[in-house]
Parts: structure tokens; C-alpha cells; sequence
């Protein structure tokens, strides 16, 4: 892999920039892999990424229906935060946290991590109990947080309406330092590169339309564009669409796919330096680096695979951001997209054995999958690799919604992630 | 926004009166001590969520309070049919590719 | 005054209305009908912003929204700054104080333009993916500096002090574009008699007749517009929104128009009016006559002030009397830009030379005019490259092959200070788009068109790549027709307006100018003018291996800027595709997404903020409590007391006043917010009973029960005591903040599942007012104010409800307590509400009635150990962890909601978290809310939890803190130390202990 460095784009440019490798390969698929992972998201690349580097299963080929980092990945608000409720979502995020921090490095690619703190608005007396009680999780588990009061939020803020003009005047925040955003593209394509460099074969324009399945075991897929392709193990990796994978595979999953929308302004000159979310007026808000304000609110209520939600939860969510920053009244809009989202009754994700032997399944990430991309791709290839959940995954399995044991993260994933 | 018939107010209202409540017809287990907690689960919890046809429970939420169903494609969100509940659909997912109709097949089997 | 590239007639202006504006701090004039862009160009200023990465200068491009150059700051006060207006669409106004945006100390003399000279070799597409990762630690210093040069203009600091409306409509058909296709449209649907909205993101209806000079029924087009403008007002179920933008189409035919009321008129709307609306209309039938963008053509140095869109500079010349420059060099691959030669030509000025891509040039009609005018016309050539740093000063051109992808022959110059170019147009596809139709690319147009659609849509002109003026005249009549039918109305007689014929040869596909260096060599050729993006830059994308067309915008940011890639996405693609030896189709497009031009945030948001953000719901006594200086705590959408301080009291003090009062003597407490359901009919008990964990079927007429409700997961979701009323008549209440979910609850079950019972709800949680009285003394007050009943303790049982009159006032009166203390709760009519409560006030007066609110009652119920849900629960507990299995009938023959759930493995195995009492070691130490219990204080991080602190208080009448927590395994563990490891470093020991503190015997609230 060619090295990237600010002394290589020196080079580069006295040859004009025409001397750039490729960032990844484009390879015919072989017939047979050890791992074929589904969807070539960012979960998807990162699953491909550390099973090469970590568990040194190199035979692998990703999967994508449509153009790497195409899905969820290229669609989300690039929010990254590890600050969750109970012990073991909270272990899970953290750990993706961690791997956040020295991402840029691990992949020579930077993603434009930028721990520029999240706040978490409390508006209730109840807010501000939840956010207590979340907070002091957090720090027993050994992740940053603080409770602030309006005060201290107005000094990391000084733009939001900290005052009791508001209809639910801001009470107070749990704050994480370490949160923050990063660039959505870049992560997807910093894994793909990476996962590239180390053998894997990134194969696009390749829909997945059945599974292989010979005595209750999964052998293989067969696509769309390039035949049956052999697996030891599969992944499917397939976000919104996993209910439609699952029924391939002959089982149902506890999803459901959502549309979840998002929307920026016109890039303005920086004036908010941090993350703001809040449950309670249903609306968040971060600035790009191009100067965009990136803003989100909560998913449609109905099923929709359509890439698109309805305009009165745009309407909501502008009206949230204005409630919270009167100065942007005179902002103007410019773009909104929408997203699948697969959200799972407990607002936990799936990483999970299925009733299909070797074949697993990554997926229930509902609004908060961006943050997770590595931790999730990380403790996905150790459990591929091992053919069983690893220790992190286990209390993420499917069959936790038969026995009940659900982690009820609606609190801390709440509407915004 | 959709714009949805209520079949109880018999006009078309906007989606703001209304809620999603998920998938249709999936009926209480007549007699829930008798099923097992994978039994239990999957009435919980387990739904088909389809790429396309798809019935599901709404409410007129601040009109008539009154549920009934829709058959919606979940693609292209065009609502199909409206009906009371109670009453049986029109509209039914058609297998489109032999994927589908394997897969339904086998689920059927691992349900018996 | 002196306006020099001012035209001395003509144009769409009221020049007997001079008006002055500001740019950049200084003063110019122009003319009522300009938009800032053309009174900029009529003042001859070229620079009007500096590129974003490489700070080179740049000068107005376009007439309309597909401007990406012009860009401005705009206000004359803090509170009024708009950022990024595009000046081609703003209205001049007298006064208008508009700023560029980039260029440090200015836009003409901007120090960073050095900088983006010698960085931008440095700066491909990406840059900042393959740099500042080392050392690992700086990334926040680059971060700092890449944000401070991004962004164009700036947010106001203070709050806006205008207001936005919205108009929800309903029409039968709608019309976007009120061009010759869109009017004629109107015109058709008009006679029907439908109900019609027509609206254009313009100041005037007219589109592209605003600056033509063609005839229409053998009449000048002014002529024509004119009067079917007016015939279109004459119709009452017609209304014209011109300045008002169709900016996102939504499913089911729901379209969203930004009207700008008052833009065009000052910096700040009127008093009493708006400054901006937003019509919210469903829709029967849509016409999309949006029309089409002209599209530049790319070559070297084709940013330079004085590169202009062909069809740009007709629309300066003719509709504002506005000529941008002396001398004109137009490039065009089609006839259609020839006008603007012809136009420039005619308004006094020279044109050097039209330079046209087609070997065969154009057809019989241009040329003739051409020669008529005296207009050199160079077939089968272009411009490749422009000179010139801060205005246009010469071009090169040179003869290219016939595909256009090869320079032959030698390079020459011309001298010339514009160079208007022409690439064709693109259909202005984009409404089209927001509802996931793909657009569909047509090699007869040059351009995508519009695609399948399952919206009632129609479309006309331009849009489907009809450019010709006699199409959009008949193809707008046409869809108005189909519109009237589709909507179910008639019209006898249709004709289309007619013009006449143009002879145009084929236009040539052509986006890219060949150049002799190689792309990567040559001069910056721009694709995305406002985001810097060079054909050199998609080219090195591909190369790459960002191969995908959203890959290839994704890399370089094309079409990511404010005007959305309107102007050089066709180019980008085309560039991408042949780089990568594919066809545009085969490359794709990226998708159109609302919005199609930026809407302001709070003409979206409209009323619905501050006071309107949510509704706020009051009691009946709520001017009462304001009286007395309450604080409200927000519970729901209610204002509900929190407590009433009275002077000089710390909140602490308030509260332990408010308890002993209670405790002591008397307390009253508003409970109106409690939700309340009216439940009716035979099978009423029944269904009790079946949402109720625990037993409703002997519950006797007469008497009251608590309840707990859970979900089929079997975890607690709310709770509240139901009053049997009559045999099938029941009134139930519920959590305030509950009340509607239980309702859609109770109501779900009924209609989907048990439809066989006959059970009726009704919410009346408006129509009662609830007056808590509670406290030993109570008695005594109610027995002053009860008209006609017997109140003692014999005659009124402990759970017994009775009808009653309160002073002259019809009343139900509940005995049932969340004190503790004997309690009488007073329901009246709401109207009624503030009377009796004064009435019991008064009576009251003797036994020092004190009013309290929610936190007095939240200290007074966690004394009793009663559970709050929503505080105490969170949805992952069932009535068992919380102690409350007396709560559940399990014996019961129906298998109530709640009761398989509850029997899960998880919730039936051991070491479940437990809902406890916890008392400190440190009777004054207070443990806050939240807190999370430990075993070792000295475990290391991460320490294993045992659960949190759910209700935490002061407790005056026991004289030591109390609180509620869940601790594992809890309830076997009674008596046991646990530790508290708080924030702040200190740890507080506690003994687990029974909830319920005082009086657990509940002699108390039965006497």
C-alpha cells in the first residue's frame, strides 16, 4: 500500500498528481473465500479490516450491491460518542471509542476524527435524573462524562439559548469530552483501502440475492452479477436491509427498517465548536469542517426503504434547532437525505449467531451504528473468526428478545444519535 | 407526508393525524402461558419487515382514535389499500424473484 | 450617478426609482427591478468573491439560482444577517447592505490568494485524507485552520427578529415554473375552473420570456405575458406566487413553496407581517415547467471574472438593461446561445467572434442574423484557455476534431474582456427527483430528463428537454389539459399560443475543452466553481479508483456547494465518464434531494417555536399558583407547581415546610395533570382486568383500586387508581406525562384484539379539576366545605369514592392517599375548579392548608415508599423487581398483559436488580439521584454496579435522608452496607433497607 504522508503529496504534486495508485482493486471474485462478508458499509469493511490484520484471515470478499460506503455510512450525521447506559453497550461503544483514537494512524488514512466533546441537553427534572444516573455509569465504567449546569453549557456553547426563554428551558447536559465526529466517506474508504492493502477483495456492483444452505449450514451466497461464490463463514452485514437478507436465510430477525432523515445548512464561518443533542426537543446538531450545520432528529414511524421520511419530521427537527439557537433562524436549509435504519426493540444492535449455521449476523443499529464502525467491525471479525460470539458480542445475540434479557438503551440512544 | 383515507372518517387526512403502529395481523397468542419464550419472543418482537408490500396497523390518532390497515409498499411508499381491521387485505406481497418463494417455503417448514 | 455598463433603455427596471445599496462598504446605485447581481454588473464590479481553497477571484457566472460565484453577506443590522444569499436572486432594495464573503483584508486584494497559488498543487481532492495524521496529536490545531477557511458567510449573533407563516393549501392542480410551458398550463387548468396554485422562484412570472425577444401569437412576449398574467389573476380560484419557490416535492403529491414576502422590500420584515411563508400544499395533479439551466463549458482559466453563461448575459442585456463587459467572445455548442452575440451586438457593444464547437456551425437562421449583424462566426472551434487574473483579458482558441476531444491545427488569440460560453442546457430535473424517481438520460436532449414517477405528476417544456419556445407553448397546454382531465373537470376548446419556428442544426455534446497539456498539466479548468473542483481533480478521482459517480462527488466535493451542483454536474459526470471510457448513463447520476435552492430555517420552523414550540397545558388553578409565586416543573406538556417558595426560602426550606404542613396539620396539592380515562360499557370490567396486573372483578361500586399496567414484555409502563363509578362505568387515572399513551393502549387492545367487548374510553382529563387534601386535619376542612355528606371516617371509608356537593358544586370525592396521611381527593368540573379550590383555601385557613407541588409530593409518596413510573421504573423492571407482587393476580382466569412476559427466563432468574430502600450512614447526607451503588468502594475502574439511586430526599419529619434505589438481588439483602463512589470524589455508605419509611403500617391514611 502506497504510504500516505504530507511529504508524499509533495511528491505527487511535482508529478502532477498522476501517479496515484488505486485506493483499492477492482478483482474478478474468486469461487471460493473463507469469509464472505455482505455489504461493503463501513461495519462491513471494518468486519474485513481487522479480520485480515487481527485474526490473519485474508481470504475474504466483501460483498456490495451498490458502490462502497454507499448506505448508512454515506447518510448519517458522523456523530461519535461511547457514552451508554448499561454495562455491557457501554463496554461495546467504549471499545469502539478506543480504536476511534488512533484510527487515522491505523489506517494511514485520516478520517478526520475530531473529539470535539457531545453535550446531551436535559430539559426535565427527569432528563436531568437520566442523566445522572447515565453519567455516573459512564464513569464507574471508566468513560468520560460530566454533568453540567446551564452555566458551564453556555461556555461551551455560547451561541445556544441557555436562558428560560425556551419553551423547556435547558436544564443542564451530560458532556463527553472524548465525542465527537468524524468524516463518514473517509472512514468507509480508509477500511476499504486498509482491508484492500491486506489481500481482502472488494467486489461492488455485486447484489447478493440467496444464501447457500445445505443442512441447516450456510456454504455460500449467490449473486446477482457474478454466479455462487463459496464461504466457510459468512457475515451479513446489511444494516436496513437485514430483514430482507434474513428472509433469505429463512428467519425472521427483531427489526424493523425506518426512515431516518437528516438535513445541513449552507456552510457558515465555524461557530459551533462541539456536539448538541437533545432527546427531549428531538433534534442535534454539529458543524462540518466545511462549515455545514449537521442536523437530525428521530426516525419516521413507519417501515420505509425508500431512502426518504416524511416532511413533517424535517419541520420538527428545524423547529428544535431554531428553539435551541434562535440566531439560526435566518440560516438557510440546504439539503436533507434520509437513511435505513434497522432499529431493534431495545435500541441495542445484533451481533449474532443465527439459526443458520455459519452464517452470522451484524446488524439492529439502529440511529447509532456511525459511532460504533470500528468496535463493531472489530468484535464482528472476532466473532467470525472464532465461528462463535465473542465475549463482547454475547450479550448482543438474537436470542436475547426470546429470553428477555434485552438492553434497554432507548434512554441513552434515545431519538438522537 | 403520506395522505391517508381513514376508513372510519371516510376522507383523506394528513399524515400529522396519524401513527404508525407497525406490522398488521399479528394476533395475541390465544393462550400465552402455553407458549415457549421463543414462542412468546417472536409475537414480541419478530417482524417481516418487507421491502415492499407491507400491511400495517395505523391509528387517526388525533381524529377518530379508531386503528385500522394499510397495505403500503415499503419502497415506493404508495399506500395501496386501506382497511378496517378485521377485514382481509386485497393486496398480497407477489414472489418476485425464486429466492423469495424458497425462503417463505422454508420458513413455513421451520414454523411446523 | 454613473452606472457604466448601464444600458440607457430598456430592460424590465423602474428607472424612476433609483435606489441605493452597499457592497462591501460602499455606496452604489441602481434601480427598482434589479436583483443585486445585475446592479452590481451595472456598476461594473467584477470580483464579487474569492474561491474557497484556492482564493483566486471570481465574478458573477449566472442570472439565477444555478449561481455559484456570487454569494454575499447580507444585512444591515447584527440581528438581520443573511449568510450566502445568492446576489442573481436577490432583489434590490433601497438600503441593501450586502458583503463578499471571502477574502482576507478584501475580495480584490486577498492575501491567501499567494497561499492558494503555491498550496493548490498541494490541495487535489482528498488532500486531507493522506495528510495531518502525524503526529497524531496536532490534528486538532490543522482542524482549526481547515475550518476557518471553509464556510462561506457567517450566522447572526443575535436572535431573528422577524416571524415566518404557514399557509396549508389544497389544490387541485399545481404549477411549478410560470415560463411559456408553465403559463400555458395555467391558462388551461385556470379555464376549468380548478382550484390552481402557479408558483416561480422569480420576482415576475415570464421565466425565460423575461429576457426574450420572440412573439407569441405574432405579439412581442412582453406583450403576451402581460396579458395572460392578467387573465390569470381574473380567475378567483387562482393563486399566483411569484417570488416563491417550489423547493421540495414530497410523496403523495405533497410539495412545500418558500415564499419570500418581504426580501425584496428591506432587511427586515414590516411590523405585523412576515417575512417569509411557507406554503404546505397537497396536491392533485402537479405540472413541473421548471425549465432548464444553461451549461457552462470547461477550459482553462475558466473561473476568471468576465466567463459568463451565454444565456446569462442575454438575460443582463435585455430584462435589466445591463451589459457585463466591452468586448465578447461567445463559445457555444448549440444556436440557442446565439441570441446572446446578437443581443450584445445590438446594445452597442463589440463581439470579437462566436467561436462554434460544430464543424457544421449553425443553422441558416444564426447565421444570417450573424451576418446581418456583422459577426465573425469560427466553425469547429473553442476556446481553451482564458487569460487574465481579475478580469478576462484575452482567449485562445484553436480548432478541435469533430468528437471534440482533440485541439488540431494552431492556437490563436483574441482579445476580448467576456467570454460568454454555451454547453447545451440541462432540464431542471430535481423536483422531479425527491421522491426517488431516477432521472433518465436522453442523448437527443444532451441532458437526463425526468424518469417514472408513481407521483401525479405531469411535466412540460424544458424540463423534458424541449427547448424551442413553440414546445413549451404546446406542451404546457397540453399537460394543463391532461391535468383537468386527471382532476375530473373539463374544458371545451383548447389552442396553444403559437411562435415561430426557429432553423436550428443539432447541438454537439461537448463539456470538455481539450487542451494541449494533459488535464493534470493544464490550467485549472473548473467544473465546480464554488467548490473549487477542476476537471483535473475528477480525472485524478478516478484514477484512483473512485469509480462510482457518488464516489467521484463524495472525493472532490462536486456539487456539494450551495447551489447543489445545477451548474456543473452534467459537466462533472460527462468528465468522469470519459476518464473512465464509459458513457454518462453508464456513470450515473447522483440523486436530487430537496431542497432544490436553500429555504431559511425559520420559515421551515414557522410559528412553531418558543411559546407554540409545543403547547403548554394549565390547570384550572394555574393563575392561582402564579399568584403565589410557584415554580412550575414541566411534566409533559403540563406546567404543573414544583413548589411555592415564600420569601427568602432556600428551595430546601420550601420543601421542608410544605411536608411537616402536610404531615402536621394540612397540605393541598393540584392534581389536576393526572390523566383520567372514562371507562364505559358491560364488558368494562373485563377488560380491567385483563390490562391490570391484579384483580378488578369484585371490585364493588363505590370503591377505588390501584393498579399497575405493564406491557407484554411484562415491564411496569404505568400505574394509577381506577374508581368504580357504576357496575360498567369506571374512571381510571393515570401518570400525567401517561395519560395519552395508556389511552392509544387501552384502545389498541379494544379494536384489534377483544373488539367482542363491549367497552368504551374516553379521556376527561380536561374536564376535572383535582384538589388534593391531605394531612390529619384534613377532615376537618373538607367536612367545612361538603355540602351533603358524611365524611367521618365510618360513613367514608379508607378507598372509597363518593358523589358529593362541594359549596353548591357537583363532586366526586376520592379517598385515597399518596401522602400517607389521610387524604381527600376533590374532583370538580374544571370550570369550577379555581372556585372550590379558594373555597377550600379559606376553609382551610385554620389548620395552616398549605399549598405544595410536585417535589413535596415527590418527598411525601417516597417516604411511603410509593413509586413513581417513568422515575422508578424504566421500562426493564416488572412488579416484582419492584417489590409489588402484591400488585399481580396471577390466579387470575384470563392471562392479563404483563403476565407471560413476566415469566421470561431473564425476568425469573436470580440476581435481577431490586427495587429497595436506602438509608445513609450520614443522616444529613443526601445521595444524589443517579447515583450508582457499589460493594467496593475500592474496586478499580471499571467497578461492577449493583444499581441506581431512583428518588432521593430530604426527609423533614423523619429527620434523615431517604431514597429509592435498585440495588441486584436487593430484596435479600436488606440490611446490608453498599457504597455510593460520587463525582466528586466522595463516597457515601448506605444501608439497605425497606422502602417504605414511615408509617409502614398505613395507620396514617386510615383513620
Amino acid at each position: 500500500m502506497q504510504k500516505y504522508s504530507g511529504f508524499g503529496l509533495l511528491k505527487h504534486a511535482l508529478s502532477h498528481h498522476e501517479n496515484w495508485q488505486r485506493v483499492w482493486r477492482n478483482p474478478v471474485p474468486k469461487k471460493k473465500y473463507d469469509v464472505v462478508i455482505v455489504g461493503g458499509g463501513g461495519h462491513g469493511l471494518a468486519t474485513a479490516y481487522y479480520l485480515a490484520k487481527v485474526h490473519n484471515i485474508t481470504n475474504i470478499a466483501v460483498l456490495e450491491k451498490g458502490y462502497l460506503g454507499g448506505g448508512n455510512t454515506a447518510r448519517n450525521t458522523t456523530i461519535v460518542r461511547s457514552n451508554y447506559l448499561w454495562d455491557e453497550s457501554a463496554k461495546l461503544y467504549e471499545h469502539a471509542m478506543k480504536l476511534w483514537e488512533g484510527l487515522s494512524q491505523d489506517l494511514n488514512y485520516n478520517v478526520m476524527f475530531s473529539q470535539r466533546g457531545v453535550l446531551n441537553l436535559g430539559h426535565t427534572l427527569q432528563d436531568m435524573r437520566d442523566i445522572s444516573r447515565r453519567v455516573n455509569a459512564n464513569r464507574l465504567n471508566g468513560i468520560d462524562g460530566e454533568v453540567l449546569d446551564p452555566q458551564q453549557i453556555k461556555e461551551i456553547v455560547p451561541m445556544m439559548d441557555c436562558s428560560d426563554r425556551p419553551r423547556y428551558p435547558i436544564m443542564g447536559a451530560s458532556w463527553q469530552p472524548r465525542g465527537g465526529v468524524a468524516r463518514h466517506d473517509a472512514v468507509a474508504w480508509g477500511f476499504a483501502r486498509a482491508a484492500d492493502a491486506l489481500g481482502v477483495d472488494l467486489i461492488q456492483q455485486c447484489e447478493v440475492v440467496d444464501f447457500i444452505i445445505e443442512d441447516g449450514a450456510a456454504t455460500g451466497v449467490r449473486t446477482k452479477t457474478h454466479g455462487s461464490i463459496s464461504a466457510d463463514r459468512i457475515g451479513c452485514v446489511t444494516a436496513g436491509n437485514s430483514s430482507v437478507m434474513a428472509k433469505m436465510a429463512g428467519f425472521k430477525l427483531p427489526l424493523e427498517s425506518h426512515p431516518l432523515q437528516a438535513l445541513v445548512s449552507e456552510p457558515i464561518k465555524p461557530i459551533l465548536d462541539t456536539v448538541v443533542m437533545s432527546n427531549h426537543v428531538h433534534g442535534y446538531i454539529s458543524q462540518s469542517d466545511k462549515g455545514d450545520l449537521v442536523i437530525g432528529a428521530g426516525i419516521d414511524g413507519y417501515n420505509g426503504y425508500g431512502q426518504r421520511g416524511s416532511y413533517h419530521t424535517i419541520e420538527h427537527t428545524v423547529q428544535a434547532i431554531v428553539e435551541l439557537f434562535p440566531v439560526f433562524s435566518r440560516v438557510r436549509m440546504n439539503r436533507q437525505w434520509g437513511g435505513i435504519v434497522d432499529t431493534c426493540p431495545d435500541a441495542c444492535p445484533i451481533i449474532s449467531a443465527t439459526p443458520v449455521e455459519n452464517l452470522f449476523f451484524n446488524c439492529g443499529w439502529g440511529t447509532g451504528g456511525f459511532k460504533a464502525t470500528p468496535g463493531s467491525g472489530h468484535v464482528f471479525a472476532e466473532t467470525l473468526a472464532a465461528g462463535e460470539a465473542s465475549e463482547m458480542a454475547k450479550p448482543f445475540s438474537m436470542f436475547r428478545f426470546h429470553d428477555g434479557a434485552l438492553i434497554d438503551e432507548h434512554g441513552a440512544a434515545g431519538v438522537a444519535h | 407526508m403520506f395522505y391517508i383515507f381513514c376508513p372510519h372518517c371516510e376522507e383523506h387526512r394528513e399524515e400529522e393525524e396519524f401513527h404508525a403502529a407497525g406490522q398488521a395481523h399479528i394476533p395475541r397468542p390465544l393462550d400465552p402461558e402455553a407458549c415457549s419464550d421463543k414462542e412468546w419472543g417472536e409475537y414480541l418482537f419478530f417482524r417481516d419487515n418487507p421491502r415492499g408490500i407491507h400491511h400495517e396497523l395505523w391509528v387517526h390518532a388525533v381524529g377518530c382514535r379508531k386503528f385500522f390497515n394499510i397495505t403500503r409498499d415499503t419502497q415506493t411508499y404508495e399506500i395501496k389499500e386501506v382497511y378496517k381491521v378485521g377485514e382481509k387485505p386485497k393486496f398480497t406481497a407477489v414472489s418476485e424473484t425464486g429466492a423469495d418463494l424458497k425462503s417463505s417455503l422454508k420458513a413455513q417448514e421451520s414454523a411446523t | 450617478m454613473n452606472q457604466p455598463n448601464r444600458l440607457s433603455q430598456g430592460g424590465r427596471l423602474a428607472r424612476n426609482k433609483v435606489i441605493n445599496f452597499q457592497y462591501n462598504g460602499k455606496s452604489y446605485p441602481g434601480f427598482v427591478g434589479d436583483t443585486l447581481a445585475s446592479a452590481m454588473l451595472a456598476n461594473g464590479i467584477d470580483i464579487v468573491g474569492r474561491s474557497f481553497k484556492y482564493s483566486r477571484p471570481r465574478g458573477i457566472v449566472a442570472a439565477g439560482a444555478e449561481e455559484p460565484n456570487a454569494i454575499m453577506q447580507l444585512g444591515a443590522t447584527e440581528a438581520t444577517q443573511v449568510p450566502n444569499v445568492r446576489a442573481t436572486q436577490q432583489e434590490l432594495y433601497n438600503g441593501l447592505v450586502a458583503k463578499s464573503t471571502n477574502g482576507w483584508p478584501n475580495v480584490e486584494f486577498d492575501m491567501m490568494s499567494t497561499i492558494g497559488k503555491v498550496g493548490a498543487k498541494v490541495m487535489p481532492p482528498g488532500f486531507y485524507y493522506k495528510t495531518f495524521m502525524y503526529p497524531k496529536s496536532l490534528w486538532s490545531t490543522y482542524e482549526k485552520f481547515i475550518r476557518k477557511a471553509a464556510g462561506l458567510g457567517r450566522s447572526p449573533l443575535e436572535n431573528d427578529p422577524d416571524r415566518y407563516d404557514h399557509y396549508n393549501q389544497h389544490a387541485d392542480i399545481v404549477i411549478v415554473g410560470a415560463g411559456p410551458a408553465g403559463l400555458s398550463a395555467a391558462l388551461v387548468a385556470a379555464r376549468s375552473g380548478a382550484r390552481v396554485i402557479i408558483a416561480d422562484e422569480q420576482a415576475e412570472f415570464g421565466g425565460a420570456l423575461l429576457h426574450s425577444k420572440q412573439k407569441i401569437d405574432g405579439v412581442d412576449v412582453a406583450l403576451w405575458l402581460e396579458n395572460t398574467v392578467a387573465e390569470l389573476a381574473s380567475f378567483p380560484e387562482v393563486l399566483m406566487l411569484p417570488k416563491s419557490t417550489v423547493n421540495g416535492y414530497h410523496d403523495h403529491n405533497f410539495l412545500t413553496i418558500h415564499q419570500r414576502v418581504s426580501d425584496h422590500l428591506a432587511d427586515r420584515a414590516e411590523k405585523n407581517s412576515s417575512r417569509q411563508r411557507m406554503h404546505r400544499v397537497r396536491a392533485k395533479w402537479v405540472v413541473l415547467a421548471t425549465g432548464s439551466h444553461e451549461r457552462p463549458l470547461v477550459y482553462a482559466n475558466n473561473d476568471v471574472p468576465g466567463n459568463m453563461l451565454a444565456s446569462a448575459v442575454s438575460t443582463y442585456i435585455n430584462r435589466y438593461a445591463v451589459i457585463p463587459g466591452n468586448k465578447l467572445v461567445l463559445m457555444t455548442t448549440n444556436d440557442n446561445a446565439y441570441s446572446a452575440a446578437f443581443d450584445w451586438q445590438q446594445a452597442g457593444r463589440e463581439v470579437v467572434a462566436i467561436i462554434d464547437t460544430r464543424a457544421a456551425g449553425a443553422g441558416r437562421d444564426c447565421v444570417e442574423k450573424a451576418a446581418a449583424l456583422g459577426i465573425t462566426i469560427i466553425n469547429g472551434s473553442a476556446v481553451v484557455e482564458v487569460q487574465g487574473s481579475k478580469r478576462v483579458s484575452s482567449v485562445s482558441v484553436s480548432a478541435i476534431n469533430a468528437p471534440g476531444d482533440q485541439l488540431v491545427g494552431d492556437i490563436s488569440n483574441l482579445s476580448c474582456d467576456t467570454l460568454a460560453s454555451s454547453g447545451g442546457w440541462s432540464p431542471a430535473i430535481h423536483l422531479s427527483c425527491h421522491t426517488g424517481s431516477r432521472p433518465v438520460w436522453s442523448d437527443q436532449v444532451i441532458g437526463f430528463i425526468p424518469g417514472e414517477t408513481l407521483q401525479k405528476q405531469l411535466t412540460a417544456g424544458a424540463i423534458n428537454g424541449r427547448f424551442e419556445l413553440q414546445d413549451a407553448l404546446a406542451q404546457g397546454t397540453k399537460a394543463g389539459l391532461a391535468a383537468v382531465l386527471n382532476v375530473g373537470l373539463s374544458i371545451e376548446t383548447v389552442t396553444p399560443a403559437t411562435a415561430e419556428e426557429v432553423e436550428e442544426n443539432s447541438p454537439m455534446a461537448l463539456y470538455h475543452i481539450p487542451h494541449p497539456k494533459k488535464t493534470s498539466r493544464a490550467p485549472k479548468q473548473f467544473v465546480d466553481l464554488q467548490n473549487d473542483v477542476t476537471a483535473a481533480g475528477i480525472e485524478m478521482a478516478t484514477l484512483e479508483g473512485f469509480e462510482s459517480i457518488e464516489h467521484v462527488k463524495r472525493y472532490t466535493a462536486m456539487g456539494f456547494g450551495t447551489d447543489q451542483g445545477k451548474m456543473g454536474n452534467i459537466n462533472g459526470m460527462a468528465i468522469a465518464a470519459k476518464s473512465m471510457n464509459k458513457t454518462i448513463p453508464e456513470t450515473g447520476t447522483t440523486i436530487f434531494r430537496p431542497n432544490y435552492t436553500p429555504v431559511t430555517f425559520g420559515a421551515i420552523a414557522g410559528r412553531h417555536c418558543g411559546e407554540l414550540f409545543d403547547p403548554k397545558r394549565y390547570t384550572a388553578m394555574h393563575q392561582w399558583h402564579l399568584e403565589r409565586g410557584a415554580l412550575f416543573e414541566d411534566v409533559g406538556n403540563w406546567k404543573r407547581p414544583w413548589y411555592f417558595p415564600r420569601e427568602g426560602e432556600s428551595m430546601q426550606q420550601s420543601l421542608e415546610r410544605e411536608c411537616l404542613a402536610v404531615r402536621d396539620s394540612a397540605g393541598v396539592l393540584d392534581a389536576s395533570t393526572l390523566g383520567k380515562i372514562d371507562i364505559q360499557g358491560a364488558d368494562a370490567r373485563e377488560f380491567l382486568g385483563r390490562v391490570y396486573t391484579n384483580a378488578w372483578a369484585k371490585l364493588a361500586v363505590g370503591k377505588c383500586r390501584y393498579g399497575l399496567m405493564c406491557g407484554e414484555d411484562g415491564m411496569v409502563f404505568d400505574d394509577g387508581v381506577t374508581a368504580c363509578l357504576a357496575d360498567n362505568h369506571f374512571v381510571m387515572t393515570t401518570t400525567t406525562g401517561g395519560a395519552a399513551r395508556v389511552l392509544e393502549w387501552l384502545e389498541i387492545y379494544q379494536q384489534t384484539e377483544w373488539p367482542e367487548l363491549e367497552v368504551y374510553f374516553n379521556s376527561v382529563t380536561d374536564h376535572w379539576s383535582t384538589i388534593t387534601v391531605t394531612g390529619p386535619n384534613s377532615r376537618k376542612i373538607i367536612e367545612t366545605v361538603v355540602d351533603d355528606i358524611d365524611v367521618s371516617n365510618d360513613a367514608f371509608k379508607y378507598m372509597d369514592w363518593k358523589q358529593a356537593t362541594v359549596k353548591g358544586v357537583p363532586a366526586r370525592i376520592f379517598r385515597i392517599s399518596f401522602t400517607g396521611e389521610l387524604s381527600f381527593e376533590v374532583n370538580v368540573q374544571a370550570n369550577y375548579g379555581l372556585q372550590i379550590w379558594q373555597a377550600i383555601m379559606a376553609a382551610g385557613e385554620a389548620y395552616n392548608l398549605t399549598p405544595y407541588g410536585t417535589e413535596t409530593m415527590h418527598i411525601l409518596r417516597a417516604e411511603k415508599g410509593f413509586i413513581i413510573a417513568g422515575q422508578d421504573t424504566d421500562g426493564s423492571v416488572h412488579p416484582y423487581d419492584l417489590g409489588m407482587g402484591w400488585a399481580v393476580s396471577p390466579k387470575k382466569p384470563f392471562s392479563f398483559i404483563g403476565k407471560r412476559g413476566m415469566n421470561r427466563a431473564d425476568c425469573v432468574k436470580e440476581g435481577r436488580k431490586q427495587l429497595v430502600g436506602i438509608k445513609t450512614k450520614d443522616p444529613k447526607q443526601v445521595i444524589p439521584e443517579g447515583a450508582q451503588a457499589v460493594n467496593d468502594p475500592k474496586q478499580p475502574i471499571p467497578m461492577t454496579m449493583l444499581g441506581h439511586v431512583t428518588s432521593s430526599y430530604y426527609s423533614a419529619c423523619l429527620g434523615h435522608s431517604i431514597a429509592m434505589a435498585f440495588i441486584r438481588n436487593g430484596h435479600k439483602r436488606m440490611g446490608e452496607t453498599v457504597f455510593y463512589p460520587l463525582a466528586d470524589g466522595r463516597v457515601i455508605e448506605a444501608v439497605i433497607c425497606s422502602p417504605i419509611f414511615f408509617d409502614p403500617k398505613g395507620e396514617q391514611q386510615n383513620v
